[in-house]
């Protein structure tokens, strides 16, 4: 993961729920590559065809409420999305997006400094998104130590995937 | 033994990570790995595997720990839901998974691990489902994860948790006939709205609350998901530890807040007058008192008597009382579906079937059915539903314009019968 993350922005509105970003008929699809056809059909109709890789989303307060369904962050990881950012999140979309080695930024007041087109930039470490039209820029408390580990190794199944490797690796040649 | 306190005294939530984490105590914000004491997947579950092999997994950390409950699709209406049932059925029996809940023992994931005594005080259980907060019923840590975090946790037998700050809400008063706990936490969430405990853990208490029955804990857990909170929990008491006496299935760790525990905020709740409340289109918090919405005369469509919320044997029980004798309205879709097999079973058994049958509903058997717009029941574009259910957001149960009233057990079967938005009391 690196330090600047730099992206065309679609905006979205407050409480888009994971029923709006992919609904209850798509959930028995596994391929990511056919759940990104759909993705944010309900909130957004036209983002699945003409988002193009690095993309970020700029959401009102409570972005991915509702289910648990991880079908949302993937169907984005999938687009390519660079960093989904929001006032605020719904707890489990938070958790599911950054497992899968998405940057999910928490940034009060971001919605209202963005409009679709706009080009952000996320300083994560330091933890300031801009506009680079406006100016007009919002901090957000970087993320703790464990989630930006978690970020960087691309995910969760790769930090597991180490952690495992490593304890097989320490009980030493068979 | 229960973990010491920290100068100011522990939550519920605070002493169950303190013990999952082998910690003395835990500070809301901080982040702790805690060792997990059940596991629980549905058909999301299948979304698990892939991960799992991806990580280099090859076995489950404690296969009696884990529980798969197929419930969204069951038995498969979808060639899709036919290969995620495949999917589960294989890697359980590769990976030597004993409790699989399958198509003729199913139900409901929440109401499997409730009736069976999978989860009981003290434990720390994920399910991939936003609705395990249910579990936190039992005066459990009890909450909903993603698939390739359960990959992790099948793995390792433990995850990251966020210390979340703990919201109390104190009920107290008598709820008046014909009220019952939906209604009470419809009117809870009318106050705390849908993002009023996002990341925070809940804890209920009061008089009303101690002497609500375990379905009736399951059904105000269970609706803390919409909240936007982590958790739901309720003090075990002679009541949570009736319930699981016959059932439990490990040793619990019963827990109790301190006297002097430190709440982020607290509200009080009187319910000595509330009348039954609905929510309203299109949010669980958009919630009104039910006679005001009885007043505007709204027609339905179909009534869903069904999901994890309310479609326990008490539920249904409450409204076959009403349905005896009376008719489902004409134009009325009026679909009933038991929260599990065990239940569909106690139905059969007191004539619960037929009272409903012969009034005209449809008696289905045990799944998620209309509850998600995936399987049955579906919406069309305009259509209005009456439903026991937990979510009516836009396209929650088919077309994104249909309306969606969310209400009690009693108060959707009134409405079948009158056709339109009904108070339940008027047909007591
Ligand atoms: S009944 Fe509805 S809310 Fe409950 S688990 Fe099934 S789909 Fe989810």
């Amino acid at each position: 993961m690196q330090d600047l993350i730099e992206g065309r922005v679609w905006t979205l509105g407050r409480d888009v729920d994971t029923d709006q970003i992919i609904s209850g008929k798509y959930l028995t699809i596994i391929d990511p590559n056919e759940l990104k056809k759909h993705v944010l059909e309900i909130a957004l109709p036209e983002f699945a065809t003409r988002a193009r890789p690095g993309d970020i989303l700029v959401a009102g307060e409570n972005f991915g409420s509702g289910s648990s369904r991880e079908h949302a962050p993937q169907a984005m990881r999938a687009i390519g999305v660079g960093a989904v950012v929001a006032d605020s999140f719904a707890r489990i979309f938070y958790r599911n997006a950054i497992n899968l080695g998405i940057p999910t930024i928490e940034a009060r007041g971001v919605r209202a400094i963005f409009e679709t087109g706009d080009v952000a930039r996320i300083e994560m470490r330091s933890g300031r998104i801009a506009n680079a039209r406006t100016g007009a820029s919002v901090p957000f408390p970087p993320l703790p130590h464990h989630l930006l580990e978690l970020l960087e190794a691309g995910g969760l199944v790769e930090k597991v995937r180490r952690e495992l490797a490593a304890r097989a690796g320490s009980r030493g040649p068979p | 033994m229960t973990p010491s306190t920290r100068g100011h005294g522990a939550t519920l939530v605070e002493k169950v990570l303190a013990r999952a984490s082998g910690q003395e105590t835990v500070t809301p914000g901080e982040i702790v790995e805690g060792s997990v004491d059940l596991a629980m997947m549905h058909e999301q579950g299948a979304q698990t595997v892939g991960p799992f092999h991806e990580m280099g997994a090859t076995s489950v950390w404690d296969p009696e720990r884990v529980v798969i409950a197929i419930d969204h699709w069951v038995p498969a209406s979808t060639e899709g839901a036919a290969v995620l049932h495949r999917i589960l059925r294989k890697f359980a029996a590769e990976t030597g998974l004993p409790h699989f809940y399958d198509v003729g023992q199913h139900g409901i994931c929440h109401q499997i691990l409730a009736e069976n005594g999978w989860v009981v005080p003290g434990d720390l259980a994920v399910g991939t489902d936003s609705h395990t907060n249910m579990l936190g019923a039992m005066g459990a840590l009890a909450t909903g994860i993603g698939p390739t975090e359960m990959a992790a946790v099948l793995a390792l037998g433990r995850l990251w948790l966020k210390v979340p700050e703990t919201v109390h809400i104190r009920v107290d008063g008598r709820l008046g006939p014909g009220v019952t706990a939906k209604d009470l936490v419809l009117r809870i969430l009318g106050e705390v709205r849908t993002t009023g405990a996002a990341y925070r853990a809940v804890e209920y208490s009061g008089a009303t609350i101690e002497r609500l029955s375990m379905p009736e804990r399951f059904t105000i857990c269970n609706m803390t998901t919409e909240m936007g909170a982590k958790t739901g929990v309720v003090a075990p008491d002679q009541t949570t530890f009736d319930y699981l006496a016959p059932i439990a299935k490990h040793a619990m760790h019963p827990m109790t807040p301190d006297a002097d525990a430190r709440y982020e905020r607290s509200i009080d709740i009187r319910v000595d007058d509330m009348p039954p409340m609905v929510a309203c289109p299109f949010s669980p918090d958009n919630v009104r008192p039910l006679p005001d919405v009885v007043r505007e005369h709204v027609k339905v469509d179909q009534v869903f008597l069904g999901s994890c919320t309310n479609a326990r044997i008490e539920d249904l029980r409450e409204g076959a009382v009403l349905m005896k004798g009376q008719k489902v309205a004409k134009g009325v879709r009026f679909i009933v579906s038991p929260a599990s097999t065990r239940i569909y079973e106690q139905c059969l058994r007191e004539g619960i079937i037929e009272t409903f049958t012969e009034a005209g509903a449809v008696f289905t058997s045990s799944s998620c059915s209309a509850c998600f717009g995936g399987n049955m029941g579906i919406l069309a574009p305009d259509e209005v539903c009456a439903s026991s259910s937990n979510r009516n957001f836009p396209g929650r149960m088919g077309a994104k314009e249909a309306r969606i009233y969310l209400m009690s057990p009693a108060a959707v079967v009134a409405t079948a019968i009158k056709g339109e938005i009904a108070d339940p009391r008027d047909y007591l």
